[in-house]
């Protein structure tokens, strides 16, 4: 894509253009379906519940995780990740966690730890590396999940979430991945890497609209185990007044954002006809592209492990003596770079990072984003650290 | 006229319902998602009819998918 007026580098916050299937699929649903799925059972309704069915199915098989119908949709990442906190610790239960998350997952936990729930805070290298020894260190006799992202959304490195599934696995505990900045932008196999339950967001790597979300869960997250964030109407069994007990509806009370599931599923196709390799390979060399000519000026510092191998396509960068708000003023006004500043809702991982509370500047490149553009964004920095007008 | 004779097979959801749906194809039989009818119960779900010629068959595909079967019904 080179026809558009800006540069967009603020995919970890959202991806954006959506491929233009997405738009189609939503408008499909819009003008030629419409229906509530599973409330009544017109040929509409059907085709709407077949819509959801395709857009569980399309995460399942991404993920790999076990059934669709264990794919419970809801708003975005942040609400799979109250849901999966809330619904399975009760007071005396112990929880780990590193300190690179994200507030979706980090607020969720304090306000836990309100309701007698322990936490244990893993530190990480400033780099935002995470020892699996220091997890299992961590653990305790009433240890029962281990909750994690799978990648920093502020410097993009990656948490050895299958060597910390192994150690869960082999001391009884529950893995919830967040994997918010990772589901479509890197091979997660949630079998192969021993992950329980994994959150994940449509409108990042996943190419789906704003409104989409959910969680994916293993074969031993147990239903009776999983309180839902709320109860209501299902379209299954009506004649009950108690909630349903079985995936999905257990969870999924109210009418879902179709519209947005028929987009997620849009998103996921696209991104599987891609490649899911092709993709990351793409996005690892414009991170290495951007790195290795950023590194090189004096005045600029990039943080993280910079090595494209270990992270997403997300970089982190200061330019000495300017404030990170300057530069994504300055980069966004006379050069129409869009990007991201300061403490990307992780003063976790700023704090490890040793960038609190002034923040970074933070460039996400995603499956649009060309060669091209990083150098021109490279020109754009230079010219910012070099003091040029 | 239609002389066909059928059965529904009652399941959770429809989501449970578009699964059996994929099941079935996949086992070569024909199948269809309708309204639950009234006098087998009040919900307002969907369910799988099929031939009753094939009923049998068709639990035994969707139970060996992992899907619970709630009910089977022989309608007009
Ligand atoms: C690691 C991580 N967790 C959680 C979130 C929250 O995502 P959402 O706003 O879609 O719930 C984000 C993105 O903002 C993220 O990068």
């Amino acid at each position: 894509m080179t026809d558009l007026d800006v540069i967009y580098f603020d995919n970890a916050a959202t991806s954006w253009p959506k491929p233009p299937v997405v738009l189609e699929a939503m408008n499909h649903f819009m003008n030629k379906v419409g229906a509530n799925p599973g409330r009544g059972a017109h040929r509409r309704a059907v085709e709407s519940g077949r819509i959801v069915y395709a857009a569980r199915e399309a995460v399942a098989r991404l993920v790999n995780a076990p059934d669709p119908l264990r794919v419970v949709f809801g708003s975005n990442v942040t609400e799979a990740l109250n849901l999966a906190l809330n619904g399975l610790l009760r007071p005396g239960d112990h929880v780990i966690t590193s300190s690179m998350e994200h507030n979706s997952l980090m607020r969720p936990l304090r306000f836990l730890q309100h309701r007698q729930v322990e936490l244990t805070v893993v530190p990480c290298s400033p780099q935002g590396f995470l020892e699996p020894e220091a997890v299992k260190r961590a653990i305790r006799r009433k240890t029962r999940l281990v909750a994690l992202n799978h990648a920093s959304n502020v410097i993009g490195t990656l948490l050895p979430v299958g060597e910390v599934g192994a150690i869960a696995r082999e001391h009884g505990l529950l893995l919830l991945v967040d994997a918010a900045q990772t589901a479509g932008a890197l091979p997660i196999d949630m079998q192969e890497s021993a992950i329980d339950l994994l959150a994940f967001t449509g409108h990042k790597s996943l190419y789906g609209p704003m409104g989409t979300g959910g969680l994916a869960l293993g074969a031993r997250v147990l239903e009776g185990d999983l309180s839902p964030l709320k109860r209501g109407g299902t379209g299954s069994r009506s004649e009950w007044e108690e909630q349903p007990s079985f995936l999905p509806d257990l969870c999924e009370s109210g009418t879902l954002n179709v519209v947005g599931l028929a987009g997620l599923e849009a998103g996921i196709r696209w991104v599987t006809e891609r490649g899911v390799e092709a993709i990351r390979a793409h996005e690892m060399a414009l991170t290495r592209r951007l790195i290795d000519e950023l590194r090189p000026i004096p005045t600029v510092r990039v943080y993280g492990g910079q090595d494209p191998e270990r992270q997403t396509a997300t970089v982190a960068f200061n330019i000495d003596g300017l404030a990170a708000s300057e530069v994504g003023l300055r980069l966004d006004e006379e050069n129409a770079i869009l990007c991201r500043v300061g403490l990307h809702c992780s003063p976790a991982a700023h704090q490890t990072m040793g960038t609190y509370p002034a923040g970074t500047v933070r460039f996400g490149f995603g499956a649009w984003n060309t060669v091209e553009e990083v150098d021109q964004a490279v020109a754009a920095v230079r010219k910012l650290a070099e003091g040029r007008p | 006229m239609n002389t066909l004779e059928y059965s529904v097979i009652l399941v959770h959801s429809t989501s449970h319902a578009v699964k059996a749906e994929q099941v079935l194809a996949r086992a070569g039989i024909a199948s269809k998602l309708i309204p639950v009818p009234r006098q087998i119960s009040s919900d307002c779900g969907s369910c799988i009819r099929v031939e009753r010629l094939h009923v049998q068959r068709a639990q035994h595909e969707m139970e060996s998918a992992g899907l619970e079967v709630d009910g089977v019904h022989d309608i007009g």
